[in-house]
């Protein structure tokens, strides 16, 4: 899904960088909390960033929002074209738990977001109503539960119907049928073509919705590109036969098939270069062996994410 | 500009705390007047208030800015919490993300303070003009519109004090700390001042020069040199005190040089505030 999206928009637009970081550094004393990070956001892509929880990302997020000082390093928006705080209006963002005023309802906030960020009221409605919230926005802010204040959170980033939309850990602390409504409410978002950066440790949630992601780890960048060109891997086989002992004898014996694992009788066998299902079928059938079992896997995110992150 | 303030005032606007304390500080301003209500009638004594002479132009404008000035502590309050509601709320990281820069949310702030001086001030303008126009024994406008620097030192008193309020919002995060922090530092003044009455007591140049050529340097006393106190200026007052033998020999009016203080105090919360919130990670 979010491939298609992506292919769409690159074709509609050239590419246009919205962010750009370059070199970022960020110290609270002595612990090293983002480490020369650099990485370019352009237009129309949905970006995830992967990293444990104090990895730097809400950091990271926290600089480019100014609302954390950089130690050095540079960012810039939209080309440098604007300052932060003009190209934060073209920005929606929410980061960690909602803040609004509590005393004030629901079109109240959404009003003062308004004459923050320069707009007209006429969207408040709208945005109210994409997020479920409509039938409540006259009653207090203090009066919602947490998932009503995410999805406010949601609707007043929306307000400006921004470039960019900016989420930290957005279904953190929600319940299932919350975390639902907000995926759903992202993915909708991302099939109108808005560029979205989603900072999770979810990694079901970033596959969802991510064409790209940025893996950080204690600050440090690991990867930064496509999710599905995360590892080098070519893939694995899940094979399964009547003689396992010759199929894996067998299987040592060719050159694409590098190191063999059994799981549950089944035999996993990770590839060391390209190689098609049909043509290990048929180089195993050609030698006496007829399969009961095959299937060409590539290796999930977690999977990839975990290989990541212990290998350096 | 207007777009800061009218953000600021959003945010004032439906909050009940600082409704209600304003509308109390309005109401205490307009209760000056009452003070021309003060009657006793004891048989042979009869005194009215209104008529010693209080409601005297341009005597009023002293004496009403003077008694106005102490009703400041209600919107102190709901200047230190206008500010430290931002922090306890989580409030300002979100203006900021919305793209307000740090400098537009103080300023949106100060310019906060400003309106809430002027509008101060232009409320004590009106009560005594008209209460003068009840009372005052003169009606002429060149002396009705004279003395009117009290009017502008009254403005510049409140300025510097809710910006004093502003920074140490800003500087403690929380109202009533804020609060506490500016009765301390009062009572810090307070104890500086014993001080050097103590140092200076036998110094030949007269005490009282000394220990002021010093004292009104500080905030809260440069504040409170703004506008004297009245009583002893008022006729009444003055022929008790000949009689008694006691004569007052004092400059009442209001000191250009003192308005400088104050308003280089001001330049110094407001800056400050700003580089507070420049510096820290929110």
């Amino acid at each position: 899904m979010s491939r298609q999206i992506h292919i769409i928009n690159k074709n509609q637009k050239s590419l246009e960088t919205i962010l750009s970081i370059q070199n970022l550094d960020k110290k609270y004393g002595k612990v090293h909390a983002v480490n020369n990070l650099s990485f370019d956001i352009q237009k129309g892509n949905v970006y995830g960033i992967l990293g444990p929880n104090g990895s730097g990302k809400s950091t990271t997020l926290g600089i480019i929002l100014n609302v954390v000082n950089k130690t050095s390093g540079n960012f810039s928006w939209f080309d440098g074209k604007l300052s932060t705080h003009e190209a934060l209006k073209k920005v929606g963002a929410i980061i960690e738990r909602p803040n609004f005023y509590p005393y004030m309802t629901a079109v109240q906030n959404l009003q003062l977001i308004c004459k923050i960020k320069g707009v007209s009221y006429d969207k408040i409605e709208e945005k109210l109503k994409i997020v479920n919230l409509y039938e409540r926005r006259n009653s207090k802010f203090r009066t919602y539960s947490l998932g009503m204040k995410q999805r406010l959170a949601i609707a007043s980033a929306l307000l400006n119907d921004p470039e960019i939309l900016i989420l930290d850990e957005p279904t953190n602390g929600l319940d299932p049928q919350g975390i639902h409504e907000i995926r759903q409410i992202i993915k909708e978002i991302a099939q109108n073509g808005t560029t979205i950066l989603l900072a999770s440790h979810l990694l079901d949630e970033v596959e969802k919705v991510c064409s790209h992601v940025v893996v950080i780890r204690n600050g440090v960048k690991l990867y930064s590109g496509r999710v599905d060109e995360m590892t080098a891997s070519n893939g694995f086989f899940e094979l399964q036969a009547d003689d396992q002992n010759k199929l894996k004898q067998l299987l040592e014996s060719h050159s694409s098939i590098g190191t063999i694992n059994s799981e549950n009788g089944v035999l996993i066998a990770n590839l060391s270069s390209e190689l098609s299902a049909s043509e290990i079928n048929k180089f195993l059938f050609d030698n006496g062996i007829s399969l009961s079992h095959l299937v060409k896997r590539k290796p999930s995110l977690e999977q990839q994410f975990l290989d990541l992150t212990n290998n350096q | 500009m207007l777009r800061l303030l009218t953000i600021e005032l959003h945010k004032l606007k439906y909050n009940r705390a600082s409704k209600v304390l304003s509308i109390i500080y309005f109401a205490l301003l307009t209760s000056i007047a009452l003070i021309a209500a003060i009657k006793f009638d004891i048989g042979p004594i009869k005194f009215h208030l209104a008529e010693q002479g209080i409601f005297n132009f341009p005597y009023i404008w002293h004496f009403n800015t003077y008694i106005a000035a102490i009703f400041k502590f209600f919107l102190l309050l709901v200047i230190v919490s206008m500010m430290a509601n931002e922090y306890s709320y989580k409030t300002l990281k979100q203006n900021l993300i919305d793209g307000l820069s740090k400098k537009e949310f103080i300023l949106s702030k100060f310019y906060t303070v400003i309106a809430f001086a002027f509008v101060s001030t232009l409320f004590v303008f009106i009560v005594s003009l008209i209460l003068g126009a009840v009372y005052s024994d003169f009606n002429e406008i060149s002396i009705i519109f004279s003395d009117l620097d009290y009017l502008f030192a009254f403005f510049i008193k409140l300025l510097g004090f809710f910006s004093f309020g502003l920074f140490l919002g800003i500087l403690i995060k929380r109202s009533a700390f804020a609060v506490a922090a500016m009765i301390v530092w009062l009572i810090v003044e307070s104890l500086i001042k014993g001080y050097l009455y103590w140092t200076f007591r036998n110094i030949k140049t007269g005490t009282d020069e000394a220990v002021n050529g010093i004292m009104q340097f500080f905030p809260l006393e440069s504040m409170a040199n703004l506008i004297k106190e009245p009583f002893t200026r008022l006729g009444a007052v003055k022929s008790v005190a000949s009689q008694i033998g006691e004569n007052f020999t004092k400059d009442y009016s209001v000191s250009l040089f003192n308005i400088t203080i104050v308003l280089i105090w001001t330049a110094i919360f407001i800056y400050s505030s700003y580089a507070l919130l420049k510096k820290r990670d929110l």
